[in-house]
């Protein structure tokens, strides 16, 4: 994580780029789902709606020109943004999971068979193991994972008897949706490949957090949403190495994604379009060209630094809370994001009665299921920052979490 | 009006027919994938009536407080008159207005008697979509 671009965020500023912060009381802190939107990249949108909305890549007039440099543009803005050797690299889904699932159908196609073993970690969202579940079962292969410790942080103990011949993926998250566990990636990857593997980084939760690079992580695939980095839902991106995005057969099959079509049999336009099949997400694309400008501007070191602060804050005012748990490591090793539990009170209660003080937050087991069973609990409560939140939130949810205790535990005492 | 009034939180507190029947004629339990409460409803059963009545699990405040309710509503009931017991007889019982998510947790405890007692599978009110 550099700090090179390092300046205090202005938060006050940034939250009037945000409409719905108007309303001052409303503590949003859901943003490990997804983001609020700031104006710029709504009027982005907008603008191609209202100024130049056509499809891409083969209209022979001027709008259709300008959809199809905006677009494009938009996929030079992601690949600056992770520092992508070519911008083919960028491929535009729909989200993370879509770009999961492509990698999963399409590169385990011709990669894994039976008796190969992918590795997993138990941190690991829904969307990085149901597509290795469902691969595994097309083809007899076998899933291990990586275990955390008490203190939720992978037990690098394990990695080097996990990773053998047989392994031929490491699938692993860089950052916990639940628990916020910043992952050191980059050793995992040299060991990974170090034993002949390739490695898919789900960077849903970092990308939009702090400096990601895949040069220098050496990652062969990286996805993550558009969504819960300011930009709009409805598109995601697949970054791969070029030489196996090439080799890869297409995911989904339809206009865009041939080169040429006979009727019994057709050949396939390069990377990316090979994997863009049909109209994509082209207002989205664009609004996500404007959410990566804008969280640069911002600066994601920044962004990160600011985030540091609201969970040290967040932590040292939630654990004098009685009955609490909060889950997962110390604040300097995650990301922003503090899930905890109060004793006699069900999280869903939490977030039902915080919800009648204006302050949002998610509970239940946030797609991660085999982690809640790890963690020993049902579900959980989760507050997440963003780069517009405040110490103003935090206070807001103590208030409401001193309320919930009042309404639930009073009788018991 | 506040979801968290006198009535819910004392079922929720001091829920009604809180427990298990040693030889139940019928015994289900479910979760709720959503936020994985899960609800166990035991039913004892003479003359297509309903004699007896537990349930246990664990949940959020609608949740349990909802089951409780409900067997307070149904003991003493035919079992075609529970049959009939519809999402709205649960919102109508609850009495306050709740989000989507959250009807799920007041309708967990229906969907699962009814899905013991007539394997009427799906939530209540969902079944013909």
């Amino acid at each position: 994580m550099q700090t090179s671009d390092y300046r205090p965020l202005d938060v006050k500023a940034i939250r009037e780029d945000f409409p719905i912060f108007t309303d001052t009381s409303f503590a949003y802190l859901d943003s490990a789902a997804s983001t609020q939107t700031p104006h710029p990249v709504v009027e982005a949108m907008d603008a191609y709606y209202d100024t130049y909305r056509s499809n891409i890549h083969r209209g022979i007039y001027r709008i259709s020109e300008e959809a199809t440099d905006q677009y494009e543009k938009a996929r030079q803005k992601v690949a600056q943004l992770i520092n992508a050797p070519r911008t083919s690299q960028v491929v535009f889904t729909r989200n993370t999971t879509e770009s999961i699932n492509l990698v999963a159908y399409s590169w385990g196609s011709i990669n894994i068979h039976e008796g190969d073993e992918i590795v997993l970690s138990e941190l690991e969202h829904h969307s990085n193991l149901v597509p290795w579940q469902m691969l595994a079962q097309r083809t007899g292969a076998t899933l291990r994972f990586l275990e955390i410790t008490d203190k939720g942080l992978l037990d690098f103990t394990q990695l080097h008897d996990i990773l053998t011949e047989k392994t031929k993926l490491v699938a692993i998250t860089h950052v916990s949706n639940v628990i916020g566990t910043i992952n050191p990636i980059q050793s995992i990857i040299e060991a990974a490949h170090a034993a002949g593997a390739k490695v898919m980084v789900d960077a849903a939760q970092s990308i939009p957090h702090f400096h990601v690079d895949v040069q220098q992580l050496d990652c062969d695939f990286l996805a993550f949403s558009g969504h819960k980095m300011c930009g709009p839902t409805g598109v995601g991106v697949l970054y791969g190495k070029l030489e196996l995005l090439e080799e890869m057969p297409p995911f989904l099959g339809g206009g865009s994604m041939i080169r040429s079509v006979e009727r019994d049999i057709s050949t396939y336009a390069d990377v990316p379009a090979k994997f863009e099949a049909g109209t994509p997400s082209i207002a989205e694309a664009i609004g996500l060209g404007s959410a990566v400008d804008y969280i640069t501007q911002a600066g994601l070191a920044s962004i990160h630094v600011h985030e540091q602060e609201l969970l040290k804050y967040a932590h040292s005012q939630l654990q004098d809370f009685e009955g609490i748990t909060i889950y997962g490591p110390e604040p300097h090793q995650k990301a922003g994001v503090i899930s905890f539990n109060l004793q006699g009170i069900h999280p869903h209660d939490v977030a039902g009665i915080l919800d009648t003080h204006d302050v949002a937050i998610r509970a239940g087991h946030h797609c991660a299921q085999p982690l809640m069973k790890k963690l020993d609990v049902i579900a959980t409560a989760r507050a997440s920052f963003y780069l517009y939140n405040t110490k103003d939130d935090i206070d807001r949810l103590c208030d409401g979490l001193r309320k919930a205790q009042t309404i639930m535990i009073r009788r018991d005492k | 009006m506040n979801i968290y009034q006198e009535e819910l939180l004392d079922h929720y507190e001091n829920p009604s027919n809180y427990g298990t029947l040693p030889d139940p004629d019928i015994s289900h339990e479910e979760d709720n994938p959503l936020c994985g409460d899960t609800i166990r409803m035991d039913l004892l059963v003479e003359d297509e009536t309903i004699k007896e009545v537990r349930f246990c699990g664990h949940g959020c405040t609608i949740s349990l407080a909802a089951a409780s309710m409900l067997t307070e509503k149904i003991q003493g009931k035919t079992l075609e008159e529970v049959k009939q017991l519809t999402r709205d007889d649960i919102m109508d019982m609850i009495g306050i207005p709740l989000g989507p998510v959250r009807v799920k947790c007041a309708l967990l405890a229906l969907k699962v008697l009814k899905a013991g007692a007539y394997g009427i599978k799906g939530w209540p009110g969902e079944e013909d979509e």
